[in-house]
C-alpha cells in the first residue's frame, strides 16, 4: 500500500459532484487569457467581414437613434434636454446606454448561443461573457469616438460647455456598466438554461429599463415628481448623470447615487456568480 | 510500473428523461419545499438502469452506474460499448463538460478533449485564424500554437488554402485542418471520441499513425472511444467494455473485444454429454489451444489455433484415421481435415486416452460453426460425434467481411489500380 502512495503523483484536479458556489477560479481564467483575446478578435472581425461599410456600422446605429430621439422627444414632444443641444444630450445617453444594453443582451444568452462549443469542450465558461463584454467595449470605443467628434463640434461652435474633473471618473463608469451587464447577464443566462421564458422578457425588460433611466429625460426634470425615486433606483441613472455632469457640466452628480450604483452592481454580481456556479456543473444536460 | 494518471471512482450520472421545460419550475419548488422539511430529495432513488428498449415509469435513468477504473501514464485506453452504453457521457464527465451525480474523478495532468473535430471553427475566419481559435479553445497558449503552426499546416496538407475562410473548404479539408490542430496539442491526456470516423481512408491511417506516435513516442495518455474496433485494437493497450452504464469488463484489448462479441452461454462446454455404449472408442470432448480468447471454443478469425479432440479407446485400434469437419449455414461443409493426409499413414493406438491435435488457422468471417468429428479404423466408423458446442469465430477487424453478402472468407486484401491504356477525354 505504501509503495502505491510513493509512486503516485499529486492529482492536479479532482472532479466531484459539488462545487463551491461563491468562488470564481481566477487563476484558471488567467491561464485561458489567450482564448479571451482570440474570441474577442473573432467576434470583432466576424462582425464586418464581407460587409462594405465594415466598422462604420458601429456609427450608424447611434446616429439614427439620436436623430429619431431629436425629432420625437425634442422637436415634437418638446421635452427638456437640460439646456443642452438635443443632439449632444441624446447621444451621450444613447452611447452609454448602448454599451449597457449590448452587454446585458449578449451575455444573457451566451450559454444558449454557445451550446455547440460548451457541450463539446471545457474551458472556464466565464471566458465567454468576459469576451463579450470586451468585444462590446471595442464597439463602444468606436461609438464614444462619435460622441467626442460631436462634442468637440459643439464645444467649438456653441460654447458654454465645459468638462470638469469629474470627467476623470469615465473609466470607473465603464467598469460599472460592464459589471452591471455581466451580473444581470449571468443571472439571466443561468436561469434561461432551465426556464426559456426569460429570453422574451430580457429584450423587452431592457427596453423598459431605458425609459426609467435618464437617457431621454434629465433627472433635473423630475424635480418634486413622485417618480424621481423610481428613476434614481435605476442603476444606470447615476452613471449617465455622472457622465453628463463630467463632460457637459449639467445634471445631478452625487457620490451617494454613484455609491448606490456601485453597491447595487456588486450585489447583482455576487448573485450572478452564485446562480452561475450552481448551474454550471449540469447546464449542458438541461439546455 | 507506471503510475496512475487518471482514477475514476464509483462515478454515476443520472439523466432526466422526457420534457424538461414544462413543469420544471413546479418540480423545483416541490423539491425545494421537501428539502426545507429535511426529506430525502436525491434523485438517485428514482433512477433505474438505462435500457432504451424498455418502457418505464421512472423519469430518471442511470447513464453511468458506479463506474470505476484507472488509467496509467502513457497508456492508450479504449472504451467500447453499444450505443447508449454511456461512452459519451463518460467522456463528458472526464472532460469536465458536465459533473457526475456521484463519485469522483482524479486527474494527474492537463486534459485535452476532442469530442468533435473543429469545435468553435468560425466559417468566416481564415484557416490560419481558426487554427489559433481552435487551439485556444482546446487549451493551448498562443505561443504554443505559434511554435507548432507550421507543423500543423504541414500535417493538414492544405497550405494553399490557409488564408481562405474555412466556409470555402471542402468538408475533407475542414476535417484535416481540425484534426491537425488537435493532434498537435501538448496536454498529457488526450480524450478522443469517434473523431477518426471522419475523413478519407488515407487520412484516417495518418491519424492513427499520429495517435500511435503520441502515445508510444511522446509518452502521453490517450482515452479512445470508437465503434471502429479495428482502430481500438490497433491503438489500445487495454480497454473497458461498457454495457448499460456499467463496466462489463476492464482488461486487455483482446479480452474486451472478445466480450464485446459475446454470443451467449454454452452449457455443454465441449464435453460430450451422451457417451455411446459398447463402442470400441469414442470422443469425449474438444477444445481449442493457442487461441487469444479465454473461451476454449472461441478464436479470432485468421489466428493460429489448434483443435484438440480427446478420444478414449478400450481396445487396440489399428489403421486409424481422424476426420474433422467444419460446417456453416446448417450443413454446408466448409472444411474437412483428414489426419492421414498430414500424419503417418498407419496410426495404431493402445487402449487409453489420446489427444488428437490439428494445427490450423481459420480466415473466415465471424460467426458460429458446427463441428463434426469421426474416428475410422480399416474403413469402419468407430465413432461419430456432432458436438453441440459450436466453434465461435470472432472478427479480428482486419478486413470488413461482416455482412452476409461478403462471403465466408476473411482475408486481408490490398487494392490498387493503374491505367494500361486510357482514352484522354479532357473537358476544357
Amino acid at each position: 500500500m505504501k509503495l502505491d502512495e510513493s509512486v503516485q503523483t499529486k492529482w492536479k484536479e479532482i472532479i466531484t459532484p459539488d462545487n463551491n458556489i461563491f468562488s470564481i477560479n481566477l487563476k484558471e481564467i488567467w491561464e485561458y487569457r489567450d482564448l479571451l483575446l482570440i474570441l474577442m478578435r473573432r467576434d470583432v472581425l466576424s462582425i464586418y467581414k464581407q460587409t462594405i461599410l465594415g466598422p462604420l456600422w458601429f456609427f450608424i446605429q447611434p446616429i439614427l437613434t439620436t436623430a429619431t430621439f431629436v425629432i420625437i422627444f425634442s422637436r415634437v414632444a418638446k421635452l427638456s434636454t437640460a439646456g443642452l443641444p438635443p443632439v449632444l444630450f441624446y447621444i451621450s445617453g444613447i452611447v452609454m446606454w448602448g454599451y449597457f444594453s449590448e452587454c446585458i443582451l449578449r451575455t444573457s444568452s451566451f450559454l444558449k448561443d454557445n451550446t455547440g462549443i460548451l457541450s463539446k469542450v471545457y474551458f472556464p465558461r466565464l471566458i465567454v461573457p468576459l469576451s463579450l463584454v470586451l468585444t462590446n467595449l471595442v464597439k463602444f470605443s468606436i461609438q464614444i469616438l462619435l460622441f467626442f467628434i460631436i462634442y468637440t463640434y459643439f464645444v467649438v461652435t456653441v460654447g458654454g460647455i465645459h468638462a470638469n474633473w469629474y470627467s476623470l471618473l469615465f473609466p470607473v463608469l465603464i467598469l460599472l456598466i460592464a459589471g452591471l451587464g455581466l451580473g444581470f447577464g449571468m443571472i439571466i443566462s443561468s436561469l434561461t438554461t432551465k426556464y426559456k421564458d426569460l429570453v422574451h422578457l430580457t429584450t423587452f425588460g431592457v427596453q423598459l429599463m431605458m425609459y426609467t433611466s435618464t437617457v431621454i429625460f434629465p433627472l433635473s426634470g423630475y424635480q418634486d415628481s413622485k417618480y424621481k425615486l423610481l428613476i434614481m433606483a435605476n442603476p444606470m441613472t447615476g452613471i449617465i448623470e455622472a457622465f453628463r455632469y463630467g463632460f457637459l457640466g449639467v445634471g445631478e452628480f452625487s457620490w451617494g447615487l454613484l455609491g448606490y450604483d456601485a453597491a447595487f452592481i456588486a450585489f447583482f454580481m455576487i448573485i450572478g456568480i452564485v446562480t452561475f456556479n450552481s448551474i454550471e456543473r449540469n447546464f449542458v444536460d438541461t439546455i | 510500473m507506471a503510475e496512475d494518471i487518471l482514477q475514476v471512482e464509483n462515478v454515476s450520472k443520472i439523466y432526466k428523461l422526457g420534457e424538461l421545460n414544462t413543469g420544471s419550475l413546479s418540480t423545483d419548488i416541490q423539491r425545494w419545499i421537501h428539502k426545507m422539511r429535511g426529506k430525502d430529495v436525491s434523485i438517485e432513488r428514482l433512477a433505474e438502469v438505462n435500457d432504451r428498449s424498455k418502457k418505464s415509469d421512472s423519469k430518471y435513468v442511470y447513464s453511468l452506474n458506479d463506474v470505476s477504473f484507472s488509467v496509467k501514464r502513457g497508456e492508450v485506453f479504449g472504451i467500447i460499448g453499444k450505443n447508449g452504453a454511456g461512452k459519451s457521457t463518460l467522456l463528458k464527465l472526464l472532460s469536465k463538460i458536465t459533473k457526475p451525480t456521484k463519485g469522483s474523478i482524479k486527474i494527474g495532468g492537463r486534459i485535452a478533449s476532442l469530442l468533435e473535430v473543429g469545435t468553435g471553427f468560425h466559417p468566416d475566419l481564415s484557416g490560419r485564424e481558426n487554427v489559433f481559435l481552435n487551439g485556444a479553445i482546446l487549451g493551448m497558449r498562443k505561443n504554443e500554437i505559434k511554435a507548432r503552426f507550421d507543423e500543423i499546416v504541414a500535417f493538414s496538407e492544405i497550405e494553399r488554402y490557409i488564408d481562405t475562410p474555412v466556409k470555402r473548404y471542402s468538408s475533407g479539408m475542414f476535417v484535416r485542418l481540425a484534426f491537425a490542430v488537435a493532434a498537435h496539442l501538448e496536454q498529457e491526456i488526450l480524450i478522443l471520441d469517434e473523431v477518426l470516423a471522419v475523413g478519407d481512408a488515407e487520412f484516417q491511417q495518418k491519424c492513427l499513425g499520429k495517435m500511435e506516435d503520441v502515445s508510444k513516442n511522446q509518452g502521453r495518455t490517450v482515452l479512445f472511444v470508437s465503434h471502429n474496433i479495428a482502430a481500438v485494437k490497433r491503438l489500445c493497450t487495454s480497454a473497458m467494455l461498457l454495457e448499460k452504464g456499467r463496466p462489463k469488463l476492464i482488461g486487455s484489448v483482446d479480452s474486451v473485444i472478445e466480450a464485446y462479441q459475446d454470443y451467449g452461454v454454452d452449457l455443454e462446454q465441449g464435453v460430450r454429454s451422451k457417451i455411446p455404449g459398447n463402442s470400441k472408442g469414442y470422443f469425449t470432448n474438444w477444445k481449442l489451444e493457442g487461441q487469444t480468447p479465454q473461451d476454449l471454443h472461441t478464436c479470432f478469425s485468421g489466428e493460429n489455433i489448434q483443435f484438440v479432440l480427446e478420444f478414449k479407446n478400450n481396445t487396440y485400434l489399428q489403421k486409424c484415421q481422424i476426420f474433422l469437419r467444419l460446417l456453416y449455414d446448417e450443413g454446408t461443409t466448409l472444411m474437412l481435415i483428414r489426419s492421414h493426409e498430414y500424419s503417418v499413414s498407419d496410426l495404431s493406438l493402445e487402449p487409453g486416452t489420446y489427444n488428437f491435435k490439428f494445427n490450423t488457422s481459420l480466415p473466415i468471417k465471424t460467426g458460429k460453426y458446427d463441428l463434426q468429428m469421426a474416428f475410422v479404423c480399416h474403413g469402419e466408423v468407430i465413432d461419430e460425434w456432432e458436438t453441440s458446442t459450436k466453434l465461435k469465430v470472432l472478427d479480428n477487424f482486419e478486413t470488413l467481411t461482416q455482412d452476409s453478402n461478403s462471403g465466408i472468407l476473411n482475408v486481408k486484401t490490398s487494392f490498387k489500380y493503374e491505367g494500361v491504356d486510357t482514352l484522354n477525354l479532357s473537358y476544357t
